[in-house]
């Protein structure tokens, strides 16, 4: 059965104000954030301007600075802010039970 | 407390209305119905535990010794008399027959029921360690729970309490203020992490800490140990806690069981409609055990509104539940803590944040689109409701929004509604600056002598010179006072804070800070928690003004430094293992050849800081190809790092027909003595046997020029973008006063320099006469801070790959989770 969320592991597995991973065979990797709050969020983890890997930025309030040139991405839309313009899709995100899920559609959608 | 149950006459012909769940959901629905028609239904309650209806969330304070079982009571045995509401206290239902319409008791008791409301509230989560069935462990859920912690309070002894959130906070205060030794294992980072934001969780440690609980964080529950009855908690790590009492309070589960063996639907709870009905149209759920609309409920506020919208359904006049917004309140007396809604930021919304370092105040309004969608308040939550009230009606706050995070008083205070109207209002004698007493007056009369910035004014009137949480008002005054003439201060560090790079190193040794949240609370910082200028140079200080004593925050430094290895454009990394003074061996270089052929590295290249560089490393094999680089005794190069890169020396007196003295082992000396301290920014090194100076040491942060007799330590010099050439510190005799020197000048460095300021400007910023005056004019001030450095050296000088390539931080490296789309992908 093919189910609508993935589930990809504990919320405990993401560092607070940091980022994992998930790979998809055959696309882009997903960044998975957690912020000081503790929401999740999830992006195609490649930065809108020239492809970083915004998995490994600095995650500050509701945004992460990518780590090549320090664009700062909104973890809720996926664009970047300030003066710089583009964006990056996101992938809907739901905890539940301490497991983080995100949704199957959109991780193929992004990853492709 | 005697029970009388009350049977119903058998003649009674009315609907009869079976609640299971003697708790605050099932009678206050019991409540609701009568209010609207007292003799609709004839009543019958089940509850599993042996007592009248009371305020669960008044146990606290009967742990606490504030009130007594008495003083909690809702409904004492007089209220089912005079409803006629049948109450069979500690004998729950243990099925339920759809079909038949009956429920069952444990005691065998079957009754029929026409609506059947199910009210079982939640069970506490316990989590299932070696250990968790053993005497002495309890949840904090009912009053047997209260009376089991009493009694082993009265004992005296340690309580370890799992959890700190709300229920775990209130048991450890009771269990603390009843005399135990309390220790709290939290999980996350910071307190109370669903409603409090890392500032505020940081504040209610403190508080706690400050009343002699002892807080853990980050502390994961491996076991629990004991013979025959509980003895200590173990923790992942090792760690060992005495205790004679183990409170679990790590969250709960909506109790589902009964309804689930009964064929209802279910999610997270019991699925009910907006009239609380579940799948069945004769049986009904309130409270915690239900999921609405996907949401699940801990908190008493919305049980109330389910329980209005459950009796207008039941009496005719339905209504409809739309869903809760939440608060929350921590009940510990002295404590006050505040949190509604929804505090995560995101675009478009502004964080108003305002922090009282010498009140132990901290707030934070979240505001989108004009409206304020969340709110945390520490120390003063007076205006708590007023903003949730505005909150939940979604009220504009447009109009007051400058003064909205003074409070209601102020907002809503006529005519200063403008806080420059405000101020200008403010009489000479007004106090402005709380910590060096200075008035209005006084800051004027600085600004008429000719203060006309606000570096000006802190440097003759001291006013904001101290804690700063008057800096906007000594600005406004500024304004007032001088028009548009106002000269932009000294420049801040970011935009989350009014204070510059110095002022901050200054206050985090003046105050003896110790942790990022403290410094952005005591400095007033106005984001919830900074961004990616301030929180890297923060990290830095304390790491610098605390050796061996402050914990490291990962996620406030660079990709590269969290990486030990630098990030590429195609997001692989490059290693760069340390070749000390540029020298190596077959060994290391058989080692670097093995890695490139092992993980297909598609480049080595030599550096032009004479080592090797390889490229194209992805980030899942970092800590192998770290682990095989160790295993040949090499170390990283922190080619990624505000810290040492290299130091390049020249052939020297052994080989070259020019050297005067041994360059290559002093520099491998220099670069031992000196690798793996974290600095302002990159520092490097060279060594050159003579004045022709092959190693380019002229051009270095620190420099070494040998010759005849001596030699001579040059400063602040800078390849890169602008090209400057050192300065001349001095000429020394030993390779001994070199070291020091050497060593001398990096602390100062670190100890002034501001945060990405490199040796160069910041030479020219003080100025060499400054640098030489502090290392030279006083051997024992010179000896001193090479002291600090050497002393902080023995925390620093240990290779950051070989923990990783132990396992450490495995999450750095490896993915959450790999998918595998079957056909699915495009
Ligand atoms: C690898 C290396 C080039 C090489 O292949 O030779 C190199 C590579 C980088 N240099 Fe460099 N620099 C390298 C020697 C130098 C030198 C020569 C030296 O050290 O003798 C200089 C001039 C000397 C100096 O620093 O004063 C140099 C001046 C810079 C600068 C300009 C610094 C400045 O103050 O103006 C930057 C930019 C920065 O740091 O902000 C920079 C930044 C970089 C970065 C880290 C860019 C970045 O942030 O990603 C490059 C990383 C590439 C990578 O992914 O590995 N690199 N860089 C050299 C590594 C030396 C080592 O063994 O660690
Ligand atoms: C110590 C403590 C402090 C709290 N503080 C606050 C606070 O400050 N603010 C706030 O809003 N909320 C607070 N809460 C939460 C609040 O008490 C709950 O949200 C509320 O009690 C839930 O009501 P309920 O009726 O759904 O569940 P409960 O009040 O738990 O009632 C359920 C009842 O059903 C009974 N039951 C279960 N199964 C059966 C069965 N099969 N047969 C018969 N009976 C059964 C249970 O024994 C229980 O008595 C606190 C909770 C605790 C424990
Ligand atoms: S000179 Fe520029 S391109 Fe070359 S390594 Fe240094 S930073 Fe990169
Ligand atoms: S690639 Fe992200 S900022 Fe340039």
């Amino acid at each position: 059965m093919i189910g609508e969320w993935l589930d990809i592991g504990w919320l405990n597995e993401i560092p607070v104000r940091g980022s994992r991973t998930v790979q998809v065979e055959g696309g882009d990797d997903i960044a998975i954030f957690r912020t000081g709050e503790n929401k999740v969020f999830a992006l195609r983890d490649r930065c809108p301007h020239k492809h970083g890997r915004l998995s490994q930025g600095i995650v500050h309030g509701g945004a992460v600075a990518c780590p090549l040139h320090n664009w700062r991405i909104s973890l809720t839309t996926g664009e970047a802010l300030g003066e710089d313009k583009g964006c990056t899709p996101t992938i809907p995100v739901k905890i539940s039970a301490g497991r983080v899920l995100i949704c199957r559609a959109s991780t193929l959608k992004a990853a492709a | 407390m005697e029970l009388q149950p009350v049977t119903a006459a058998k003649d009674d012909m009315r609907e009869h209305l079976v609640v299971i769940g003697n708790g605050m959901a099932g009678c206050r629905a019991v409540e609701e119905i009568l209010a609207r028609d007292p003799t609709r239904y004839r009543v019958t309650i089940f509850g599993a535990e042996p007592r009248v209806n009371y305020n669960r969330i008044m146990l606290s304070p009967v742990l606490a010794g504030e009130k007594a079982f008495e003083d909690i009571v809702i409904n004492g045995a007089d209220w089912y008399a005079e409803h006629g509401i049948d109450l069979i206290a500690g004998d729950p239902v243990v099925g339920i027959d759809r079909a038949a319409k009956t429920v069952t008791s444990r005691t065998g008791v079957t009754t029929g029921y026409d609506k059947l409301l199910i009210a079982t509230g939640s069970d506490p989560f316990i989590i299932p360690v070696p250990g968790h069935q053993l005497p002495g462990v309890v949840a904090f859920r009912d009053m047997d729970d209260v009376g089991t912690m009493l009694a082993a309070a009265e004992k005296g002894g340690s309580a370890v309490v799992i959890g700190g959130g709300l229920l775990g906070l209130e048991a450890a205060h009771g269990l603390s203020l009843r005399g135990m030794k309390v220790t709290v294992l939290h999980l996350m980072p910071t307190l109370m992490e669903r409603q409090l934001d890392e500032a505020a969780g940081w504040l209610l440690k403190q508080a706690l800490e400050a009343r002699g609980q002892t807080i853990l964080t980050g502390a994961d529950t491996a076991e629990i140990v004991g013979d025959g009855k509980v003895e200590c908690v173990v923790l992942k790590d090792d760690t060992r806690i005495a205790a004679d009492l183990v409170v679990m309070a790590v969250g709960i589960r909506p109790s589902t069981g009964l309804a689930r063996a009964a064929g209802l639907e279910i999610g997270r709870g019991i699925k009910v409609d907006d009239h609380m009905v579940t799948s069945d149209p004769d049986v009904l759920a309130v409270g915690e055990c239900v999921e609405h609309d996907g949401n699940v409920y801990g908190l008493v506020a919305p049980l109330w509104d389910m329980c209005r919208s459950l009796a207008d359904h039941m009496t005719g006049s339905p209504s409809g539940y739309r869903g809760s917004v939440t608060s929350t309140k921590l009940k510990v007396s002295g404590i006050d803590v505040f949190s509604a809604g929804d505090f995560s930021g995101g675009d478009g919304c502004e964080d108003i944040v305002m922090r009282d370092a010498a009140r132990g105040v901290y707030k934070r309004v979240v505001v989108k689109d004009d409206r304020i969608v969340g709110a945390v308040l520490y120390g003063d939550t007076a205006d708590g409701n007023w903003y949730f009230g505005l909150l939940k009606k979604q009220e504009s706050v447009a109009d007051v929004r400058d003064l909205l995070i003074f409070g209601q008083a102020f907002a809503q205070g006529g005519g200063a509604a403008d806080p420059k109207a405000a101020v200008a209002a403010l009489s000479d004698d007004a106090e402005i600056c709380g910590c060096n007493g200075v008035t209005k007056g006084q800051v004027v009369s600085c600004i008429a002598k000719g203060a006309h910035s606000l570096d000006t004014v802190r440097a003759i009137c001291k006013a904001s010179a101290s804690c700063g949480s008057c800096t906007g008002l000594v600005e406004t005054v500024l304004a007032l006072t001088l028009g548009d003439e106002v000269q932009a201060g000294a420049r801040t560090m970011c935009k989350c804070t009014s204070f510059g790079h110095d002022d901050v190193r200054r206050e985090i040794v003046a105050q003896n800070m110790r942790s990022i949240p403290e410094v952005m609370q005591k400095l007033h910082w106005s984001t919830p928690d900074g961004c990616s200028s301030c929180r890297p140079a923060l990290n830095y200080y304390l790491l610098c003004a605390l050796p061996g004593e402050y914990v490291d925050d990962q996620q406030s430094r660079f990709v590269n430094e969290r990486m030990h290895a630098n990030i590429q454009k195609d997001g692989t990394y490059s290693v760069v293992p340390r070749m000390w003074g540029g020298l190596t061996n077959p060994r290391e270089l058989r080692a670097i050849a093995d890695v490139v052929e092992k993980y297909n590295a598609p480049m080595v290249k030599v550096t032009g800081g004479q080592r090797l560089d390889i490229f194209g490393i992805r980030k899942e094999d970092l800590p192998a190809v770290w682990a095989d680089l160790n295993a040949a005794g090499m170390v990283s190069g922190h080619a990624y790092g505000k810290s040492l890169r290299t130091v390049k020396t020249c052939v020297g007196s052994e080989w070259c027909r020019f050297g005067t003295q041994d360059s290559t082992g002093l520099g491998v000396r220099i670069e031992r003595a000196t690798w793996g301290s974290w600095m302002p920014h990159k520092f490097k090194i060279a060594v050159s046997g003579c004045p022709r100076n092959c190693a380019e040491a002229t051009i270095k942060d620190f420099g070494v020029v040998c010759v005849d007799g001596g030699y001579e330590l040059h400063v602040g010099g800078n390849g890169g973008i602008r090209v400057r050439a050192t300065d001349l510190l001095c000429k020394v005799a030993t390779e001994a006063d070199a070291i020091e020197h050497c060593a001398a000048f990096i602390q100062l460095y670190r100890e002034e320099a501001r945060y990405l300021e490199r040796t160069a400007p910041w030479i020219e910023r003080v100025g060499v006469e400054y640098v030489r005056s502090r290392l030279l004019d006083d051997d024992a001030v010179r000896a001193d801070l090479a002291a600090r450095f050497f002393h902080s050296q023995t925390f620093s000088q240990d290779d950051p790959w070989a923990a990783r390539a132990q396992g450490a931080e495995r999450e750095h490296h490896a993915p959450m989770a790999r998918f595998t789309p079957v056909g699915e992908m495009a």
